[in-house]
């Protein structure tokens, strides 16, 4: 019995090798995933997609109507990869609202003309304030917002042809 | 001086045309005029994490995100609000992953009672054999 006490460290130390040895195999999650979901979406008042067109502000969500809140830039490669996909779900008629981080009304206006144009209306976040405030981590990424202006989903990453049904479900669950 | 000018150089080269090799926050490089302010928001710049390089703090960070932070950080700390009060901004929007100083949650207690309890074994095994070689 005494012994058994004695190897009690030892084998402490085994489990412990062998629950850091299984981690190491496994793929890390490299995503920070936003804690906003089911809260509401941050107040905000950013500028349009150019100096002359409205500001857009977090007031025009609750309208009991649900959106997409794609987060993108036109520096942003994925982001050309996703332009088909967000297409696809406008077509559908998902209403998305674009968040173009640190941009420029000149980069919009031809990204907009190569790839498409699936916003109903676009904000440029200069400082990232809105990305911050909804617990971004990176670009793109894309919300669904219901028409209480709740965050309801989050999606990481460009948006892959596979995914297009997973995110409208998302939209209809929100209605 | 010298290496200023290398990092200027650096960055210079890295900035590909568009504006988002930088961050273009205000107090994203600029210090606060109140010397006590900003050391505290240098001081809580330090243990929040950079959530595109994810092992500096924002504070060693050139990400134009972790810029975008650190002028968060400096707005709400110039406006009043108390480090622990940004950091709790941080975290509501993050997790505990966004601080490299968490609190003691559900997930990481442990991290904080085990060396307690270990301490106490130690005692208690301490005591015994101190009272055994007495006899």
């Amino acid at each position: 019995m005494k012994r058994l006490w004695l190897i009690l460290p030892l084998a402490l130390f085994a489990v412990f090798l062998g629950v850091a040895g299984y981690q190491l195999t496994q793929p890390k999650d490299e995503f920070v995933r936003s804690t906003m979901i089911g809260k509401p979406l941050p107040a905000f008042d950013l500028p349009g997609a150019t100096d002359e067109a409205p500001r857009v502000a977090s007031a025009s969500f609750a309208d009991g109507q649900p959106r997409l809140l794609n987060v993108w830039a036109t520096w942003c490669v994925p982001c050309i990869a996703e332009a088909p996909q967000l297409e696809e779900l406008a077509e559908r008629g998902v209403p998305i609202v674009g968040v173009a981080i640190r941009d420029e009304p000149e980069a919009i206006a031809r990204f907009l003309e190569n790839y498409g144009n699936p916003y109903e209306v676009i904000a440029r976040d200069d400082i990232a304030e809105l990305q911050l405030g909804l617990g971004s981590s990176g670009i793109p990424e894309t919300f669904v917002v219901d028409g209480d202006g709740i965050i309801r989903y989050q999606h990481i990453g460009d948006i892959r042809a596979d995914d297009v049904d997973e995110i409208y479900a998302a939209w209809e669950d929100a209605r | 001086m010298i290496a200023t000018g290398l990092a200027a150089i650096a960055l210079a080269v890295a900035a590909p045309g568009a504006g988002q090799a930088v961050s273009s926050a205000p107090l994203a490089n600029t210090q606060l005029a109140d010397p006590q302010a900003e050391a505290q928001a240098q001081d809580l710049m330090e243990e929040l994490r950079c959530l595109t390089c994810q092992s500096q703090s924002i504070a060693d960070s050139n990400a134009p995100m972790a810029g975008d932070m650190r002028h968060q950080v400096r707005s709400r700390i110039a406006a009043g609000e108390s480090p622990e009060e940004v950091r709790a901004w941080l975290v509501e929007r993050y997790g505990d992953y966004i601080t490299y100083r968490p609190g003691i949650g559900s997930a990481t207690w442990p991290l904080y009672a085990l060396p307690i309890l270990f301490l106490l074994i130690a005692l208690v095994v301490l005591v015994r054999r101190l009272g055994r070689n007495g006899e």
